[in-house]
């Protein structure tokens, strides 16, 4: 193996972009352009990287220095199956929605004066970078710093940029979340002690890993580090922040923090609460699934009833992570493949759909569903992406999104048949208020639209269609031949469960997902059923 | 009769302090004999030569402090065993004249009143008369005699070896802190009625910390804390004496942290003292009583832990919770930064109740000394590059430090409301920040000596702590200016210097903390 620290640079060039762009002198559009250029550039190394993972599993391109040798802390970074899926929808993420929102600092709705466009793009950098360093730290201290660090750009991305109240949305996203990193210190700082109490205190993965914890601290120390993610993912009751922070944003915010930022917390799920305290994991799942449940249904009911577009969206996300840990917590092995494709595909069709319905938000002049109609005629092309996103919400055969929906309802069937009918009703709900928005928005008798002088007529361009281009052609590609991700997932999901000590037929989970793969007729039937 | 014996003063280690007290006293010759014109040049050349003399003195005494106790703690007890210096010792003196420079570099700054100084030109001239008016264009200059005394005082403090040697450093480091507090030159009033409340509150304390004094005498028979030591662990007879004075002395050394219930002079005295005493004190005082609570119980009251650890549980809690609860309602940027710092002395004390011989802990485990050592180094980083930005934030009438008044700031002074923002955020606890790494010290060493409720409230108080940070620098970035606001003056390189300094610090302790933890362990324990 080569002696290139390639994850250190992978964190460490958006990083520097971050830095280095509000020092560029000349337009704003040169600005964009060099953002868009480290990007893009991120995204090379990132499938340099990919390139090299070898996909039997395991810490792979790992780097291991002491940091802070006093607190037993490195500087560690390694990339397996998770880590990786979750790296590429970041790095493919960043340019899509920075050229998504190119010309959002002319203002969005009724924001009033927007940042300035430098801010918008180093702050964008700023936090690819740190969820970079968050998806690929192997050290339990080093994540949690890059993890709380996050919020910082976050905030500002909230603060700056967006419509009215949007202040106040980002302050209750930063309390809500800085609560859940406190307590998350509380853990992490119960892990030091417990790995003290075994000898030298380190804080690397590995390390944790063969620690034997007492049950009683085990318990103690997963329910500190399952707050902190259930508020990050997050989960219903501490996902208030969640619709308040993805209306008043830009959509271009809306999908960085809920496309990436929020994948921290199933991230988190998956690598430190199974990880670390399997035996507490195991204990606790019937909490976790009821409050999986509770999210699916409850996030798709509130979400039928918002007139808000981009508060809608905001909520289908709390349906599906509710989705997604109830994967992780039903143990199995389509669960745990299907949670991390769900990530991966939650990421594509929701920032598709937050995206789209930005483009459809800035025609209008208004976000408000009562106020629109009738866009499929003079937008065909816009009604159409529309149109698709949402069916990527609701999980349409064909897109990406189906394949991880039914791994996970299989699993929760196989876990226990009523959590299954439950999880199941989540898809009915998606179809209600995915379609229902399509038909009020696009269909019907053209409203004029609220703002003067806004150009409702004009359909996509170029510019706009390019942008959201990538996630279209994810969302078929994976939805044809899922093949590729479940590579990257199934060994990851195998070492998982074996730490766990759940053990079963990894074939079983290959064969349905294979099936779905080589015929989409196949694929279209299972969705009838 | 018994034969004179020379008492051992050890001069080659305890020199750095005669060289502090030394410069004070030739100050004050030098504010009786020169012309006016020339004090002000001569007396910051004496007290910054004497400072950093005295900064590499220390430097030097730590360097060979010999091993003593099988290694776990070096250094050697001066002044016929009234001194002593130890690890601590050096470690805290290093720390006490690094923040006394940034605090001369704040009271020489003579660039933001257009010429003089923040202090009043004559302190004993009534606000308002004629006589303060013709006095206006004085410069004082006995404030840095002043300032060195405090700092003799402070750096005495966490040294003493014996309770009355701890008494005089209190008065010493005391006194001119009164009288510094009382002379700012604008909102004369406000720093007048700031001044007496700190000197009567302060001198009752000092009362029963005097009682507590006499009471500890009366059970031990002795004023030095090793014979204090001594008979906490031999002797059965009038516990009540000794747990009596316990709790007297903590009165006065809780007072003079600002921990609830004798935090009420705090945010009156930070917010009507000249800003420039309220950095140079609040990073100070916090130092040396931090440094003499921990001798105190460490030393001399270490095997009475089981009684001194209840009371100082509950006063974490409360001071932790009062401060951060109260911080949430104030208007004025100066007495919020007074409520977080109580909220900081309620999170020193939490890393006090930690683990206290690294015997008890594993190899390399983070000791409650070196935590609490650490979190007062971050903090004063952060607090006197806060102060010291307040002191820039001006509008017509002088400090502007209404909260509304510094509206829009992030976009008039992109870098000096980013230096705030950066100093909130590490007070805050935010990663990669100072901050962070401090908390994290002082919650693990209580939580690994058990005290997992205190731990509890302090993740408690911190979420409720970053409420208030997190208001401040929304005014600054996001809210739209309404009304007269503030705008930065441009000090002289001396402020600026020291915003550089507590930039630096802040980030460095936040991101390598390493050397600087090391430095703490190898301070090692306190002798005995």
């Amino acid at each position: 193996m080569s002696d290139v620290p390639w994850l250190s640079l992978l964190v460490l060039l958006p990083l520097v972009g971050a830095v280095a762009v509000p020092f560029v002198r000349g337009s704003a559009a040169l600005t964009k352009q060099v953002g868009l250029g480290v990007s893009l550039g991120t995204l090379a190394l990132a499938v340099a990287v990919a390139l090299q993972y070898d996909v039997d599993g395991g810490m792979q391109l790992t780097e291991t220095h002491d940091w802070i040798s006093a607190f037993g802390v490195h500087y560690a970074l390694g990339v397996d199956g998770l880590g990786l899926l979750l790296v590429l929808l970041t790095v493919v993420l960043v340019p899509v929605v920075l050229l998504a929102s190119w010309r959002d600092d002319e203002g969005y709705l009724d924001g009033g004066a927007q940042g300035s466009p430098a801010a918008f793009v180093a702050w964008t950098l700023a936090l690819e970078a740190l969820s970079l360093a968050v998806f690929l730290a192997t050290d339990v201290f080093l994540f949690y710093v890059v993890f709380e660090a996050t919020l910082i750009p976050a905030y500002f991305l909230i603060g700056g940029f967006g419509r009215a109240g949007r202040s106040a949305a980002a302050v209750k996203f930063l309390m809500f979340q800085l609560a859940g990193g406190l307590v998350l210190l509380g853990g992490v700082i119960g892990l030091y002690v417990v790995s003290a109490q075994e000898g030298t205190p380190s804080y690397l993965l590995s390390d944790l890993a063969a620690l034997d914890i007492d049950t009683a601290a085990g318990r103690w120390l997963f329910a500190a580090f399952f707050i902190a993610f259930a508020i990050k993912a997050p989960l219903f009751p501490v996902h208030t922040w969640l619709a308040d922070t993805t209306e008043r944003a830009t959509p271009g915010t809306a999908v960085l923090l809920v496309c990436v930022l929020d994948k921290i917390g199933t991230f988190g799920m998956l690598r430190f609460c199974l990880g670390l305290f399997p035996e507490a994991s195991q204990w606790a799942t019937p909490l976790v699934v009821v409050l999986a449940l509770v999210s699916i249904v409850y996030g798709a009911l509130v979400a039928i009833g918002q007139d808000d577009l981009m508060r809608l969206i905001g909520l289908t996300s709390l349906s599906h992570f509710g989705f997604i840990t109830l994967g992780i917590f039903v143990f199995s092995s389509q669960g745990g493949t299907g949670s991390i494709l769900y990530m991966v595909n939650h990421g594509l069709g929701t920032a598709a759909l937050f995206l789209v319905a930005g483009y459809v938000v800035s025609r209008r002049g208004t976000a408000s569903i009562r106020e629109m109609g009738g866009a499929e005629k003079v937008t065909p092309v816009l009604a159409g992406l529309f149109l698709v996103a949402g069916l990527a919400a609701l999980g349409l055969p064909g897109l990406s999104t189906f394949v991880s929906e039914m791994l996970v309802i299989i699993a929760a069937f196989d876990y226990a048949w009523y959590v299954g009918a439950v999880a199941v009703t989540g898809i009915v709900l998606a179809a209600i208020y995915a379609l229902w928005m399509y038909q009020r928005t696009m269909t019907g008798p053209t409203v004029e639209p609220v703002a003067a002088g806004v150009r409702t007529s004009r359909d996509l361009s170029t510019r706009e269609l390019v942008a959201v281009a990538p996630l279209f052609v994810g969302l078929v590609l994976f939805g044809f031949y899922p093949m590729p991700l479940m590579e990257a997932a199934d060994p990851y999901v195998g070492e998982l469960l074996e730490q766990v000590g759940v053990s079963d037929d990894p074939p079983e989970v290959g064969a349905p997902a294979e099936a779905e793969a080589h015929s989409d007729s196949d694929t279209a039937e299972e969705g009838e059923n | 009769m018994g034969e004179f014996t020379q008492p051992l003063m050890e001069y080659g280690s305890i020199w750095p302090l005669f060289v502090v007290f030394g410069v004070a006293c030739l100050g004050v010759l030098a504010e009786a004999f020169l012309p006016r014109g020339r004090r002000h040049v001569v007396q910051l050349v004496l007290a910054v030569a004497g400072l950093l003399a005295a900064l590499v003195g220390t430097v030097l005494v730590g360097m060979d402090l010999e091993v003593t106790e099988g290694g776990a703690a070096r250094g050697l007890f001066g002044a016929a065993g009234a001194v002593a210096v130890d690890g601590p010792t050096v470690f805290l003196w290093g720390m006490l004249l690094v923040f006394a420079l940034t605090g001369v570099a704040l009271f020489a700054e003579r660039r933001l009143e257009s010429g003089v100084s923040a202090f009043a030109g004559q302190a004993a001239a009534l606000p308002g008369t004629e006589a303060e008016r013709r006095t206006q264009a004085l410069d004082h200059t006995e404030v840095y005699p002043l300032l060195m005394f405090a700092v003799t005082g402070m750096m005495l403090f966490p040294a003493a070896a014996d309770l009355l040697t701890l008494f005089v450093a209190l008065e010493v480091l005391s006194l001119p802190l009164y009288l510094l507090a009382g002379l700012a030159r604008r909102r004369r009033l406000l720093s007048q009625e700031a001044a007496l409340k700190y000197f009567l509150l302060g001198a009752f304390s000092s009362g029963f910390f005097l009682y507590g004094v006499a009471l500890v005498y009366g059970f031990a028979g002795s004023m030095s804390f090793a014979a204090i030591d001594e008979a906490v662990r031999n002797d059965t007879e009038n516990r009540g004496l000794l747990l009596v004075g316990i709790g007297m002395l903590m009165v006065g050394l809780l007072f003079k942290v600002g921990a609830v219930p004798f935090q009420a002079w705090t945010p009156d005295v930070y917010q009507g003292a000249p800003t420039a005493v309220t950095a140079f004190m609040a990073a100070g005082t916090k130092i040396a009583a931090f440094g003499a609570i921990l001798r105190l119980l460490y030393v001399a009251f270490g095997a009475e832990r089981w009684s001194w650890q209840p009371m100082l549980w509950v006063v974490a809690i409360l001071t932790m919770l009062v401060g951060a609860v109260l911080a949430i309602v104030q208007t004025d940027v100066k007495r919020m930064l007074a409520y977080s710092a109580i909220a900081h002395t309620g999170f020193l004390l939490t890393g006090v109740l930690g683990v206290q011989g690294a015997s008890a802990l594993a190899e390399g485990q983070v000791t409650s000394l070196q935590s609490v050592l650490f979190y007062l180094l971050t903090y004063s980083f952060a607090t006197v590059g806060a102060f010291a930005v307040v002191t820039l934030v001006r509008d017509s009438s002088g400090e502007a430090s209404a909260m509304e008044r510094w509206a829009g700031l992030g976009a008039r002074s992109p870098l000096v409301a980013g230096a705030f923002a950066f100093f909130l955020l590490s007070m805050a606890g935010i990663p990669l920040t100072a901050g962070f790494t401090g908390k994290w010290a002082v919650f693990t060493v209580a939580l690994a000596a058990g005290a997992w409720p205190v731990v509890l409230v302090a993740i408690a108080a911190s979420v409720v702590s970053v409420f208030f940070y997190i208001r401040l620098i929304r005014v600054m970035y996001f809210a739209v200016p309404e009304g007269e606001v503030a705008s930065v003056t441009t000090p002289s390189p001396l402020t600026t210097a020291v915003i550089v300094v507590g930039v630096v610090g802040t980030l460095a302790l936040g991101v390598v903390p390493g050397p600087v933890l090391d430095l703490a362990a190898d301070a090692g324990q306190f002798i005995r």
